[in-house]
């Protein structure tokens, strides 16, 4: 089974740009424009984020998209049924994010067919730990194409980091600093050794460093250290009522990419 | 069963865990009689309590919630921490609370009615029991920055009188609409050095102070102990705090044998927002199967209405705040509000230990209305001479609901004070 999240990192091996958005923002049917944008404007991976109303380890930025994506009608049901047909007109793999209740309540045998069905390739759920993963839901996720992509911080042990590698498909999501989502630690405030331990110690897994990334100096000291990274609050930030999602998508990804 | 509100929805189908048989070494030498060993309902080695618990914690709390789960028995049964621990409860909190044989309250109801203490504690609730405990762990485990969570302010004003007695850094969050709603708690936080953090997301209440808490320590994982309020979150917070709550059911034991000569009453009710003083109230009688285990939530406006905090009769199984328990939520599985009088209730979730008793049916929960409660404040008022917290009084509440004997030993765990509640009982009764 090939999955288009190991098909990008064996052709794509730095610079891989990731972007996380929140469903549902700023307006409810705003979703299928945003990625077919993110696509066009050269992104290599998209997270599509589900709203949660409880949002623990997300900054301001997220917990506020949420909550107005929550008020303005989304949930996983009117997610999957605007992304029915996203494979018609995009090729990048998609990942969904979010928090394990939701999926918990839609049912994650269900939600694992339906994202097989659709063509998601991935998920990224922070309150789903591995040991609970890898004893309840690792087959199902398997059997649908389905890579949960698992974190690591700053914190976590050298025993771990080696037991997460052998567990992941896909890549490994580098928390830069320990942190929320946005909480406006700087790239530049990393501890370099962190990033240098990690990259020693040649994991089976390409990464891609998330958290604190905001603009092409943060995007490009992070790509130094792994295969890419991942932008989401800045992003989520960069919308504008008075600005067309087209022409604001396409502005913050040349920003992204381009050095001052 | 839980309550088929979603009928079409799967419930939680878990293998079938560990018996989580542990001997518990617990023994102050004050109570040979009580039975450790404690089987069906005592947490297991993953922090389960049957199909509820865990630690759903993301990677980021990984480091410090296995620290605690590797380290807390070892601390909080060593020696010295016994020691230090049985000292401060003595001293400081006031232990043992008394048990009261209420006689005017008991001729009301035709059954004889005790009421357990805890109002009278030093800050006025079972809440110093727990940060007493939680502080001299933290200690152990070396953190000099304490974070707390708040509702009605209890808990805030107990974690900061443990950081003041230890002069530790304290943090409490707290939903702004409580800070507004709860003053003077804020006010005594703040005399007793404590940062009070209003938090604006959400509805504003203990939930969204919880999820703050949590970020918290997220952003600060070296040197900070949270302190959880209640016998929820990771595992091994429930089991944690149940602990260091036990000494209300550890001292009622002693004292039901000295005055009615035997340790087990008839029945035992205690309300239950969170449940840390329901879960210390039960703890020494949960294999006592002939004792009835009555918890009480708050009802709110109705549990028909959407203005209710009674989250075992609305609720379904979830995860929240990393523990699959019962909470409130929609179908989409977006935690709904919990609305009570009690500030103390309003949580959209409950300990994984009583959702097992719950389950199990090992322990009987009602729900009292905030009408039914004020009238149960102004009995136990004039009857006894003494003003409850809002919260005990929702057990209070619970008499009217059951059918109880004359012969029968009924326990009320009143778990607070109303000291903090007089400018709503002003404003409701008009005086």
């Amino acid at each position: 089974m090939n999955n288009r999240i190991n098909q990008l990192f064996a052709r794509k091996k730095a610079y891989i740009l990731s972007v996380y958005f929140t469903a549902g923002f700023p307006n409810l049917n705003d979703t299928v424009e945003i990625i077919q944008q993110l696509e066009k404007n050269g992104v290599d991976l998209i997270e599509i984020g589900m709203p949660f109303s409880d949002p623990t380890a997300d900054g301001p930025t997220i917990q506020r998209t949420s909550e107005i994506a929550l008020k303005n009608g989304m949930s996983i049901k009117v997610l999957f049924e605007q992304l029915k047909t996203i494979r018609e007109s995009v090729s990048i793999p998609l990942v969904l994010m979010g928090y394990l209740n939701p999926v918990y309540q839609y049912g994650v045998e269900k939600f694992c067919q339906k994202c097989n069905e659709i063509g998601i390739d991935g998920t990224i759920l922070p309150d789903l730990p591995l040991d609970e993963f890898e004893a309840n839901y690792k087959t199902i996720f398997e059997q649908n194409n389905l890579h949960n992509i698992l974190l690591i911080t700053p914190q976590t042990s050298e025993a771990r980091i080696r037991q997460i590698d052998d567990a992941s498909k896909g890549f490994i999501y580098m928390v830069s600093s320990s942190s929320t989502t946005g909480a406006g630690k700087k790239v530049e405030d990393f501890h370099a050794d962190y990033f240098e331990r990690i990259q020693s110690m040649n994991l089976k897994n390409p990464r891609l460093i998330g958290f604190g990334i905001s603009d092409n100096a943060t995007f490009t000291n992070a790509c130094k250290y792994a295969s890419g990274a991942i932008i989401g609050s800045a992003f989520v930030s960069s919308f504008n009522e008075e600005v067309k999602i087209a022409d604001s998508v396409a502005q913050f990804v040349k920003n992204m990419l381009t050095a001052d | 069963m839980i309550p088929p509100s979603h009928p079409d929805k799967p419930g939680f189908d878990c293998p079938p865990r560990g018996t989580g048989v542990r001997q518990l070494t617990d023994d102050r030498g004050k109570l040979k009689s009580i039975n450790f060993n404690h089987m069906k309902y005592q947490v297991d080695e993953k922090g389960y309590y049957g199909e509820f618990g865990g630690a759903w914690i993301p990677e980021m709390m990984f480091t410090n919630v296995d620290e605690l789960k590797r380290r807390y028995l070892e601390i909080i049964e060593s020696e010295a921490f016994k020691k230090e621990f049985d000292q401060l409860l003595k001293d400081y909190v006031g232990r043992p609370s008394p048990l009261y044989y209420a006689s005017r309250l008991s001729e009301h109801y035709g059954s004889k009615i005790y009421l357990k203490r805890e109002d009278l504690n030093h800050t006025g609730s079972h809440k110093l029991n727990n940060t007493i405990g939680q502080i001299l762990l933290a200690q152990q485990l070396g953190k000099t920055r304490i974070i707390a969570e708040t509702g009605a302010g209890q808990h805030g004003v107990a974690t900061a009188t443990v950081c003041a007695l230890k002069g530790i850094k304290c943090i409490v969050y707290m939903g702004a609409l409580d800070v507004s709603r709860q003053a003077p708690n804020v006010k005594k936080m703040k005399m007793l050095g404590a940062e009070v953090i209003p938090v604006h997301s959400g509805n504003k209440t203990l939930k969204d102070a919880t999820n703050e808490a949590m970020r918290d320590w997220i952003n600060n994982p070296e040197d900070t102990h949270y302190i959880i309020g209640s016998v929820v979150g990771p595992h091994p917070y429930p089991d944690m705090v149940a602990r260091f709550q036990s000494v209300i059911s550890a001292e009622m034991k002693k004292q039901l044998l000295e005055q009615t000569g035997s340790e087990f009453p008839t029945r035992i009710l205690a309300c239950v927002g969170g449940g840390s003083n329901a879960a210390g109230a039960f703890y020494h009688f949960l294999d006592d199967e002939q004792v009835e285990l009555i918890g009480v939530e708050a009802a709110g406006k109705g549990v028909d209405t959407d203005e209710t905090a009674a989250t075992l009769t609305v609720g379904t199984p979830g995860v929240l705040h990393s523990s699959r328990t019962v909470l409130m939520q929609n179908e989409d599985g977006q935690i709904t509000e919990p609305y009570s009088i009690s500030a103390g209730l309003d949580y959209p979730g409950i300990g994984p230990l009583h959702a097992h008793l719950f389950k199990t049916g090992r322990a009987k929960f009602l729900a009292a209305t905030d009408e039914e409660v004020l009238q149960a404040v102004l009995l136990l008022t004039q009857k006894e001479g003494i003003i409850p917290a809002l919260e005990s009084a929702h057990a209070l509440a619970a008499l009217d609901k059951i059918k109880m004997n004359p012969d029968d030993v009924n326990v009320i765990n009143l778990s607070g004070s109303g000291n903090k509640d007089m400018e709503t009982y002003l404003d409701y009764f008009g005086y």
